[in-house]
């Protein structure tokens, strides 16, 4: 539905998105993700129409967007802020779209009052913004702006002024508006978590360009480069050298003193090219005993404990001064564990468990 | 309350008796029943009486006002339409440049300002009346309007605009709608302080004014050449009144502006 082509914006000499070109489907939750200033919220601001593309040219609906003006866009965005009119009751913020579009009164009427059941907000229409709490402000926002059944609805950090559990919630809250309008929805978030739980797809992105596009699973899986890797969540670099042993499998010679790593990859790596294996620390198994028949093990102390409560993560150097991040859930009382600090564990996981990257 | 040091006391008292005794003696003068000004007779209010029936005066009176609310309103719209331009205007060539100017007629002394009016209007041929005063006084009075309505714009949240035009404005909608209405009490504050400086500007007037329209002001300055009268009293306390008055409403309207807006970041912190 969407489509940028080649998009790059310049600030004066700063580029905040570089030669991007990309394509958001019908009805999707598509989130951008990345840390601030990687050009994000650009992005979402050349989609609203608030900053015009340097060059190259989107798309919505097979229709240029560069001579539109924003108020005659069906885009519709929920600001960061809220950016609720403050002289203006629930209401009548709610009312506000649908009044600049001559509607009939009786409609609009209905219209308002369908959303504020929606987000469920019946008992403070009368209210002035700054009489709600952040939550409901929030949830005004988002029925502001999806009152005029836009297009597409864009999304900057929209939960970022609440609290944890509050922010669960309305992700879930937002997933369930998103089913039921069936409206495309794009999310501005640098909060990884909040990517992964709302959005059917994820854009890693820095410095102006798009790293990986891909379902949060795949992204999470099979990132395509360290950054993503990195990025989303917690994960283990190994960097060494790739010798090719056998069909889509490699052995990754990596430290003096430790056996070569086995590893699987689809991808072709040539007889000593530099590579890094990318490993997530819940798929590092740590045992007490040596296990046996494991396809990678090491051995080392552990530096350090991270009790989560669900999980632990244990930090383990290797004789080389290394360290090796492995996740277990606790699912014993804490008593009850076979090893704590300075104790020496073994370290083991399957060819399968880590991905490997080019340089 | 702490008590003050003595020393405190005495210079309160002496720098406020420095600013209003003068004020205060005018005040109770123009209550004087007798004719001589410098002579206290007992109380009366006959010079307010005798000063509705002065026709000069209340002509005066009338041209005065005319000038305030007019020359106010052009200036109230032209600052907020200049300081809107200076604060989001971006950064267009020469912004540094246009705001430092709109601000210097703030710090021009009144007797240039009224020479150069005067000169515009005889090159121009435009006679001197109603009109030159006006046209002068919007001219001094607009900077002030912009300061006010430009500090205010400043902490103006710049998406609240941009949702407007989200919302199907278009930009002159999004202005009458959403930005004019919240920056409504400084644009107000902004036009009382015009109304005050133009009631009781003499210099400025003395220069564009002509035969057919005299300020109050003015027509007070020339009488009290010919001697004080005690109907000058009691004409320059209904000023005072008046200006108080103004001055006092203006900053109520912003302080309100003020706390409501406080309390609404509160209440937004506290969620």
């Amino acid at each position: 539905m969407i489509q940028f082509q080649n998009v790059t914006k310049r600030f004066g000499e700063f580029t905040a998105i570089d030669d991007l070109t990309i394509g958001i489907y019908e009805k999707e939750f598509f989130a951008l993700l990345g840390p601030s200033g990687c050009g994000k919220t650009t992005m979402m601001r050349m989609l609203a129409g608030f900053e015009s593309p340097t060059e190259g040219a989107i798309y919505l609906a097979g229709q240029d967007m560069a001579p539109v003006p924003p108020n005659k866009r069906a885009t519709n965005m929920m600001f960061q802020s809220y950016a609720l009119f403050p002289h203006l009751s629930i209401w009548e913020n709610i009312a506000f779209g649908l009044k600049r579009e001559a509607m009939p009164k009786h409609d609009i009427r209905d219209r308002v009052d369908e959303m504020l059941r929606l987000t469920r907000l019946e008992k403070f229409a009368s209210r002035k913004p700054h009489q709600i709490s952040g939550g409901q402000r929030q949830r005004v926002a988002l029925a502001r702006s999806l009152a005029k059944h836009p297009k597409l609805l864009l999304l900057d950090e929209p939960l970022g002024a609440l609290d944890k559990k509050l922010r669960q919630d309305t992700q879930f809250e937002l997933m369930d508006i998103q089913e039921k309008t069936g409206t495309t929805f794009v999310i501005v978030t640098h909060d990884q978590e909040e990517a992964m739980t709302v959005a059917s797809r994820v854009a890693v992105m820095d410095h102006g360009k798009i790293i990986q596009v891909s379902t949060p699973d795949r992204i999470y899986e099979t990132p395509n480069s360290v950054y993503v890797a990195d990025f989303i969540g917690e994960v283990n670099i190994i960097d060494g050298v790739a010798t090719p042993n056998g069909p889509e499998s490699y052995a990754l010679t990596w430290q003096d003193g430790q056996a070569p790593l086995n590893v699987t990859s689809p991808h072709t790596f040539s007889d000593g090219q530099k590579a890094h294996l990318a490993i997530r620390p819940e798929k590092v198994t740590i045992n007490a005993e040596k296990p046996t028949g494991v396809d990678n093990l090491v051995q080392g102390k552990i530096l350090d404990i991270a009790y989560l409560g669900n999980i632990s993560t244990y930090h383990v150097e290797l004789p080389s001064g290394a360290v090796i991040k492995a996740q277990s859930a606790n699912t014993r009382r804490i008593s009850r564990r076979a090893f704590t600090w300075e104790d020496t564990v073994w370290l083991s996981w399957t060819a399968t468990a880590g991905v490997l990257l080019a340089e | 309350m702490r008590r003050m040091s003595w020393f405190n006391t005495v210079s309160l008292t002496l720098g406020f008796a420095f600013l209003y005794v003068p004020m205060l003696i005018l005040v109770i003068y123009s209550f004087n029943e007798s004719k001589l000004v410098t002579v206290w007779a007992g109380f009366s209010t006959k010079w307010y009486g005798e000063l509705l029936q002065n026709e000069a005066f209340l002509n005066a009176a009338w041209v005065t006002l005319k000038v305030a609310v007019m020359s106010s309103t052009i200036a109230t719209v032209l600052g907020t339409m200049a300081a809107y331009v200076l604060v989001r205007g971006g950064r267009f060539m020469g912004r540094t440049l246009f705001s430092g100017m709109i601000y210097a007629p703030l710090v021009m002394p009144e007797v240039i300002t009224g020479l150069s009016l005067l000169l515009l209007f005889i090159g121009i041929g435009l006679d001197r009346g109603v009109m030159t005063i006006v046209l002068a006084h919007t001219t001094f009075s607009m900077c002030y309007v912009s300061v006010v309505v430009s500090s205010r714009l400043v902490t103006f949240d710049k998406s609240l605009e941009e949702a407007a035009l989200d919302l199907g404005c278009s930009p002159s909608e999004a202005f009458r709608l959403v930005t004019l209405p919240i920056i409504a009490p400084a644009v107000i504050s902004g036009w009382l302080l015009a109304f005050t400086l133009s009631l009781d500007d003499l210099v400025i007037a003395s220069f564009t004014s002509g035969p057919a329209a005299t300020t109050l002001p003015i027509k007070i300055y020339s009488a009290v050449r010919l001697g004080v009268s005690p109907e000058i009293n009691a004409l320059s306390t209904l000023m005072i009144a008046i200006v108080t008055l103004g001055v006092i409403t203006a900053s109520l309207v912003n302080k309100r502006q003020m706390v409501r807006q406080k309390r609404d970041a509160q209440a937004a912190e506290r969620g």
